[in-house]
């Protein structure tokens, strides 16, 4: 066998775009010493990032790093699309960020850095094809996120926000990282697929479940899934609004795609299907409960956020029965996952972009009451925010929303879970609660006086990321197909 | 593309396609009058449907479903969807009623707006509601139905906390969150068809199409459940006297008129025709609850002093019937269901169109405000107590067929329970028959109350022009009742024949 590995430069390609974007962006910030220029290096960086992807993944699968049958990169259709998702999400947020970074004391060459680092790791996260791999990319992502949430200087929510979410997710961290190291003593295995096999195979040993649990659990901090919710909505409301836009987003998505990738390929199906089950139904039904005595906008969107998450996990609990795990249905559950979660950062990252664009430059999310007549000031964002909220909702003329929840409905009555598709459509009329609350007081005639100073045309960067956003999202709502096609593949 | 094909598209389109034009016209009346003008190209569009083969002309067995006109293109073939539309005469009257109603309410927003927001986002909404329902009625796709049957939820929710009564906010909140839970009941039943059966062609799935008994049960129990709530079904009504009453006269008349009968229909068409042997299992139980209904609704309406509410709650009642009629799942039973549809919401249009009317006039809704309409408003008196007899079942008015045809349909079927139900049912109707005299010995007759002795005796002609169809209507069909039932008898037989 010879030493020296043959590379697929190729499949690396997103990778390497996403890297490039962050070192050009430290240097364009050296260089040039611009925030507008540093900020245009880090779009450019995305949208090369997003191309890439879609350039590499419209083409055969492909893998480098292969040791034997097992390799650590898999560069297929939904690594693609996963790439190309984040890099699009943190283009987003660079938009949503304009007003922070022109507003104040907000470093923009620091911002964008991280920002792009944040991306990298995503892109590498949709590929990874062992457990280390998979660790580092969501570390990645992860770790600078830590920074962004502490970067409204002055304000003690940030700093708290920022060192709640670094404990937790460390906490997290390691617990992933124990239970893959048992796996490896249990198995010596590394590889997803490999690990697959070998779990398959029988497992005598008291400790593999229990490395198993851990596993899941530590990924499951990072989806903010209930019990391990609690830092979510303290961290989203302290940090500045584009920043809790991509923990809701990018950061959750990684979360679902981490715990998909081990999930699908390597942990067995009948010890996972009963936890996520559990988890599902738990996520659900917590956020939506708790999100219905919310007062502050940002935590109402979190503890929508935490149900989300929820629902994308619901499909992949069908493979706690016999049913689920027979046949094509686990193939549309990991599907189903995939797709509502497309759906899902979509209209998310539309909300917040029309958040964004209701409050002062560099402000923070604020109390719902605040927002009262909004959209009779700004017609145009208030309908945008209506219309996401409404799609998260999962109701017409939110199409997106409504076909995401079919998705997640048809792949659980698929895999034989009724209940829990009627799990689902009962929080589905508890979620309709909230957002029907936030988005009639969007059209309030009698708003509550609105303190401070009136809010004048949003930024440009904030009104094409929220055009963007809301364009796609109509588009998803008549062609839903382009997202079930990609998450299919 | 071939007429119908185009007529089918056509009727959803204007309307949808209207709304937006509505809402980026920038004067508010010529925006109104853009949404009443494509009201009416949509009712021209809906009537002409009627064109085309009614028989069946081809060899083999009759299918269950024979649409006059249909159109069949993919969407999104990863859930299942298929845009797929078919008009038949189950559906055609209702399609015509729903356009009819949509026009004569645009109209009316033409020379008044209630007060809450501008008349063109009023239009703009009344148009989407009414995509919504004509979707649900002409939809030949289990899925495709469901998104229909969503559409329409939050324009309507919009429009009563929009321009409703003083508790709109609370009314519309309640029938947003109840209508909701029965739509995703709809989704799950939908999906438990689909997966079981692989397909979510109407067409193909109606008679059963090979679904197992508890497949049928489970699809039947969810579908019925959400059907009952849009219909609305005692108990699961409390919607509906909330949003009727504080909803603007509009909103009531579409919510009346119309929305309530995507309930019933979804039940004939999609419960009882994709699981007839659920339906078969659970006839008794909706039967009873038909009845309790009735009886209940016009116990209430007994004891009630507010007019809209008394209305919204005769609803309750008539639409007992008409599950009545479902329930007993014989040809004449479907058919009394089908004209008691047309009818109640002929009528209960009108009727919210009058009590829109008195209170606009008087700002007041209770009836101990209201006595002597007669002494001081001779003619909405009058068309107040035609609308009230027609309702209470006089024969040869619209009402009479479908209660009458219920309880008939009800004894026919036999045996001590349906008897004993269509005894009951029959009480229920003399008990309806009571309230509305007492609501007219109150509102009409007596000495008038200073509310009603400010009244002059005139009526506006935007009014008239409003009225007037629903009038002519309400006399037309219970005079010829063959206008409705000559289209629906042969696709109820159908439906019947493979019930057995």
């Amino acid at each position: 066998m010879s030493v020296v590995q043959s590379v697929d430069n190729v499949a690396l390609l997103p990778a390497y775009l996403a890297a490039g974007t962050a070192v050009l962006v430290l240097l364009a910030d050296l260089l040039l010493a611009r925030a507008g220029a540093t900020a245009a290096v880090a779009a450019v960086g995305a949208v090369a990032t997003a191309v890439g992807a879609a350039v590499v993944g419209a083409g055969q699968t492909r893998r480098t790093f292969c040791v034997g049958a097992d390799c650590s990169w898999i560069m297929d259709g939904r690594a693609a699309l996963v790439a190309a998702v984040f890099a699009l999400l943190a283009l987003g947020v660079l938009g949503l960020s304009g007003p922070l970074l022109r507003s104040g004391p907000t470093p923009a060459g620091e911002y964008c850095f991280l920002l792009a680092c944040s991306m990298t790791g995503g892109v590498v996260l949709g590929a990874a094809g062992d457990l280390i791999t998979l660790i580092v990319a969501l570390e990645t992502l992860t770790l600078p996120l830590y920074v962004l949430v502490g970067l409204r200087r002055g304000s003690l929510a940030s700093a708290e926000a920022a060192v709640t979410f670094f404990v937790v997710s460390v906490v997290a961290t390691t617990l992933t990282l124990l239970g893959a190291a048992l796996l490896y003593a249990v198995t010596g295995g590394l590889h997803l697929g490999r690990l697959g096999v070998l779990l398959g195979d029988g497992r005598d040993l008291p400790l593999t479940t229990a490395a198993i649990a851990l596993v899941v659990v530590g990924i499951a901090f990072k989806v903010a899934a209930v019990p391990l919710h609690a830092w979510a909505p303290a961290t989203y409301d302290g940090a500045p609004l584009p920043v809790a836009a991509y923990l809701s987003t990018a950061s959750k998505l990684g979360g679902v795609v981490a715990l998909l990738a081990v999930v699908q390929r390597a942990l067995p199906a009948d010890v996972t299907g009963p936890v996520l089950a559990l988890l599902a139904v738990l996520t659900m039904t917590v956020g939506n409960l708790v999100a219905l005595r919310q007062r502050r906008t940002v935590r109402l969107l979190a503890w929508s956020s935490v149900a989300q998450a929820g629902y994308i996990l619901a499909p992949l609990g069908a493979l706690a029965l016999a049913a689920g795990r027979t046949g094509e249905a686990p193939a549309t559950a990991y599907a189903a996952a995939v797709a509502y979660a497309v759906f899902f950062v979509v209209l998310e990252l539309a909300a917040f972009a029309a958040l964004v664009a209701l409050r002062p430059a560099g402000g923070d999310g604020g109390s719902v009451d605040e927002l009262g007549g909004a959209a009779r000031r700004h017609p145009w964002v208030g309908a945008a925010f209506a219309l996401a909220l409404i799609g998260l909702a999962g109701l017409p003329p939110g199409l997106a929303g409504l076909f995401a929840k079919v998705t997640v409905v048809r792949s659980l009555l698929d895999g034989g879970a009724g209940w829990l598709a009627l799990v689902v459509a009962v929080n589905a009329v508890v979620g309709l609660a909230y957002y029907l609350r936030l988005a009639a007081t969007l059209y309030a005639v009698d708003p509550a006086p609105v303190s401070g100073a009136p809010v004048g045309r949003p930024a440009w960067t904030v009104g094409v990321a929220l055009a963007l956003a809301t364009a796609v999202a109509v588009v998803l709502g008549f062609a839903p197909q382009l997202v079930l096609d990609l998450a299919a593949r | 593309m071939r007429l119908g094909e185009f007529l089918l598209v056509a009727v959803l389109a204007l309307p949808a396609l209207g709304a937006v034009a509505v809402a980026a016209t920038p004067r508010d009346r010529a925006a109104r009058v853009v949404g009443t003008v494509v009201a009416g190209l949509t009712l021209v569009g809906a009537a002409l449907l009627v064109l085309g083969d009614h028989g069946w002309f081809g060899y083999g067995p009759a299918p269950a479903v024979q649409p006059w006109h249909r159109l069949d293109v993919p969407w999104v073939p990863g859930l299942d969807l298929r845009f797929h539309l078919g008009v038949d005469g189950i559906s055609w009257p209702l399609v015509v009623l729903t356009a009819l109603l949509t026009l004569l309410c645009c109209g009316y927003t033409l020379w008044r707006v209630p007060a809450g927001g501008s008349g063109r986002a009023l239009v703009a909404l009344l148009l989407v509601v009414e995509v919504g329902i004509l979707g649900t009625f002409l939809a030949l796709d289990l899925v495709l139905f469901f998104v229909f049957f969503e559409v329409v939820l939050l324009p309507m929710y919009a429009i009563i906390a929009g321009w409703g009564g003083e508790d709109r906010r609370r009314a519309a909140r309640k029938f947003a969150l109840y209508t909701l839970f029965g739509s995703v009941l709809l989704l799950v039943g939908v999906y438990v068809v689909v997966a079981a059966a692989g397909t979510a062609d109407v067409v193909a799935l109606t008679g059963g199409a090979g679904l197992s008994r508890g497949t049928q049960l489970a699809a039947f129990t969810l579908l019925a459940l959400a059907f009952a709530v849009k219909s609305p079904l005692w108990p699961l009504h409390s919607w509906l006297p909330d949003a009727h009453s504080q909803a603007p006269t509009v909103g009531s008349v579409i919510l009346a008129g119309v929305l309530l009968k995507m309930g019933t229909y979804g039940l004939v068409r999609i419960a009882v025709g994709v699981a007839p042997e659920g339906a078969r299992w659970a006839a008794p139980v909706l039967g009873v609850l038909a009845v309790a209904a009735i009886l209940v609704g016009s116990l209430v309406c007994l004891m009630q002093s507010d007019l809209k509410r008394l209305i919204a709650y005769s609803s309750v009642g008539h639409m007992g019937f008409v599950l009545l009629g479902v329930a007993t799942l014989t040809a004449t039973g479907i058919q009394a269901a089908l004209i008691g549809n047309i009818a109640h919401g002929v009528i209960t249009g009108l009727l919210f169109f009058l009590a829109g009317a008195v209170k606009d006039r008087t700002h007041a809704g209770s009836l101990t405000e209201l006595s002597g309409l007669r002494e001081t408003a001779p003619r909405l008196a009058g068309l107040l107590g035609f609308a009230a007899v027609a309702s209470l079942g006089l024969p040869g008015l619209a009402g009479f067929w479908g209660e009458a045809f219920a309880v008939v349909a009800a004894v026919q079927r036999g045996g001590g329970l349906w008897t004993t139900l269509a005894v009951l049912a029959a009480i229920g109707g003399a008990l309806t028959a009571a309230y509305f005299l007492r609501l007219l010995r109150l509102l009409t007759h007596g000495r008038p109350s200073p509310a009603v002795a400010r009244l002059t005796p005139g009526l506006a002609g935007a009014e008239l022009t409003a009225w007037a169809p629903l009038v002519l209507l309400a006399l037309a069909v219970g005079l010829a009742p063959t206008l409705v039932l000559g289209l629906a008898a042969e696709p109820v037989d159908a439906l019947v024949g493979v019930l057995r």
